[in-house]
């Protein structure tokens, strides 16, 4: 490396970026977990498969020409970067801040996988995965990466207007994503549920979730991965990443209270689904506001977004939609909570924490005007609106050319059959586990014979080994 | 001889399997049901919705005896199984004309 740029690198900012890239990763293997529960056990695998088909697909998507889309230059107007770093050309020996620039490629990649994959949950049981593949590959070629250009790029960090349009012109906060990944993915999936249609049967079939430990994991998994998702945004081991990290953790406690508290009222029951939801639902709240508002006003946007949030999974049976597994009424809704309640608790403590005077931006509640609030609003129905329009068609323009999705039949015996010649579980006799002889007897195999043994055939051949 | 099958609470199987040691029977089958009575289930919650869940988890034991006994082994189930709740579960015997001890070929009583 160059020795400029090797005495800009500093290696504790270096080593939390690195280490924040894998802890969101592990977010998205924790989504898979998180929604697979909530789906039934027929078609776990391909909920779980939606999630990791993201991460493979979108790593390389991103190499070759995602970062350059997001983060190179800017075309003009902040709507997009440029092909500059197509294949992260002229990235290997440079630096971004005070980290190589390929560690803040790692850690941004991990962002562009989530997003799709969030957008699985709101069409469980009925996408062929094919379908699913070439979405997620438009999907974050035409949305993804030129909104994460307009919120996550800002420029030359030393002026205003050269960057992306949300962030360096517009000047609305998202400090980790809570425009460019939850409204965006949470628009996107109502967009695709409209397009897609209801699953056969919703909503007076019982759906209900197969494995709510998978559920619990899932929500533990993605608790802690977003610690590198905010504290990681800070691109640093300093101050600001420190406030992100105890905001992350107390909005979350604060908004899975204000959803089982809710639900305990409406119900009478506070549900483990509930606490799992609520937590999330916090974490999304959260993350554009975590750099913003102290550890107090983190409570009061927990509280809040858990509480709203859990009003609002019940808008779909109003409305009509299928979201599935409520990536609306969970993402979208809680970024806006989170994105437009900046504009009320920012503290210029915190918005400013990295200068010297610590003194930022405020929110109305706290000294500053409505002027925060406005950007904010900007920024949701910017992102919003584009997300929903654009999925929207992309979807539709598939379901017109390949379709979207399975047959009928093949929903309800299950997709995980249809889809990936594979079953979930193999517990009891009846379904080919446990001792294995009755399932082998009825299979006409005996387990770990190759696939092609099937029929009578070999019933003759299980008697003389019993 | 006779089958008495036993529709029992899943949780109160090693009561009713106590129970029928201590009286004596030699052995038993149990397999898993699912089935309801009049107390038709029950209702389940998640994210607000509700659903009912009408075919609720259940054991079915099954045990082979003597005529005689028949009525005492009835008896030794049923108040093991009892929680005097609903979905309690039912106990009941058929007559049986033949029973064969697979190992042995011994055959009726001698086969229990």
């Amino acid at each position: 490396m160059p020795p400029d740029v090797l005495e800009s690198l500093n290696s504790g900012d270096t080593a939390w970026v690195l280490a924040a890239s894998a802890l969101v990763l592990l977010m998205t293997p924790g989504l898979a977990f998180f929604y697979g529960g909530m789906s039934r056990s027929k078609s776990v695998l391909n909920m779980m498969m939606m999630s990791f088909g993201t991460i493979a697909l979108v790593s390389v998507l991103w190499v070759l020409y995602g970062y350059s889309l997001a983060f190179s230059g800017d075309v003009g107007n902040g709507l997009v970067g440029n092909l500059d770093k197509v294949g992260l050309k002229d990235t290997l020996l440079t630096a971004s801040g005070t980290s190589p620039e390929l560690a803040f490629v790692a850690f941004q990649l991990m962002f562009a996988i989530i997003t799709p994959a969030l957008i699985s949950g709101a069409i469980a049981d009925r996408v062929k995965f094919g379908a699913w593949m070439v979405f997620v590959g438009v999907w974050v070629t035409l949305v993804y990466f030129p909104v994460a250009h307009w919120v996550f790029y800002f420029g030359d960090t030393t002026k205003t207007g050269d960057g992306g349009w949300l962030a360096d012109s517009v000047l609305a906060l998202d400090f980790a994503g809570g425009t460019a990944v939850h409204i965006n993915a949470g628009m996107a999936a109502l967009a695709v549920a409209l397009v897609v249609g209801k699953r056969v049967g919703w909503p007076k079939e019982a759906m209900r979730p197969h494995n709510l430990p998978f559920v619990l994991l899932g929500a533990g998994l993605l608790w802690f991965g977003w610690f590198g998702f905010n504290a990681g945004s800070a691109l640093g081991a300093n101050g600001q990443a420190a406030v992100a990290f105890v905001n992350t953790q107390v909005a979350t406690g604060a908004a899975a209270l204000g959803w089982i508290i809710v639900e305990k009222i409406r119900h009478g029951k506070s549900t483990t689904l509930g606490i799992a939801s609520g937590a999330v639902a916090g974490l999304v709240a959260i993350t554009p506001a975590c750099a913003s508002v102290n550890p107090l006003g983190a409570i009061a946007i927990g509280l809040i977004a858990g509480a709203v949030c859990c009003v609002a999974v019940g808008l779909k049976y109003k409305l009509g939609y299928d979201d599935s597994l409520d990536v609306v009424g969970v993402h979208a809704v809680g970024g806006i909570v989170g994105a437009l309640l900046i504009g009320l608790f920012a503290t210029g403590t915190v918005t400013g924490i990295l200068t010297p005077e610590s003194d930022g931006v405020s929110g109305l509640l706290l000294g500053g005007g409505v002027e925060q609030l406005g950007r904010q609003a900007v920024g949701v129905v910017a992102v919003g609106g584009f997300s929903f329009v654009a999925t929207w068609i992309i979807a539709k323009i598939i379901d017109v050319t390949m379709g979207l999705r399975i047959p009928a039949e093949d929903e309800v015996s299950g997709i995980d059959q249809a889809a990936h010649a594979e079953t979930a579980y193999d517990l009891g006799p009846s379904t080919g586990g446990g001792s294995g002889a009755l399932a082998a007897a009825l299979a006409g195999g005996r387990p770990g014979e190759d696939a092609g043994n099937k029929g009578g055939k070999p019933a003759t051949k299980v008697e003389a080994e019993a | 001889m006779r089958l008495i099958t036993a529709i029992i609470k899943p949780f109160k199987l090693d009561e009713v399997k106590a129970a029928l040691e201590t009286f004596g029977v030699k052995g038993l089958t149990i397999s898993e049901a699912s089935g309801y009575g009049r107390q038709k289930g029950h209702t389940e919650v998640y994210r607000g919705a509700e659903y009912k869940v009408d075919l609720v988890p259940k054991l079915r034991v099954e045990v082979l005896v003597e005529d005689e006994d028949a009525d005492d082994i009835i008896d030794v189930i049923v108040k093991a199984a009892r929680t005097d709740k609903i979905g309690d579960g039912k106990v009941w015997a058929v007559p049986v004309d033949t029973v064969v001890r697979v190992r042995t070929g011994e055959t009726g009583p001698e086969a229990l």
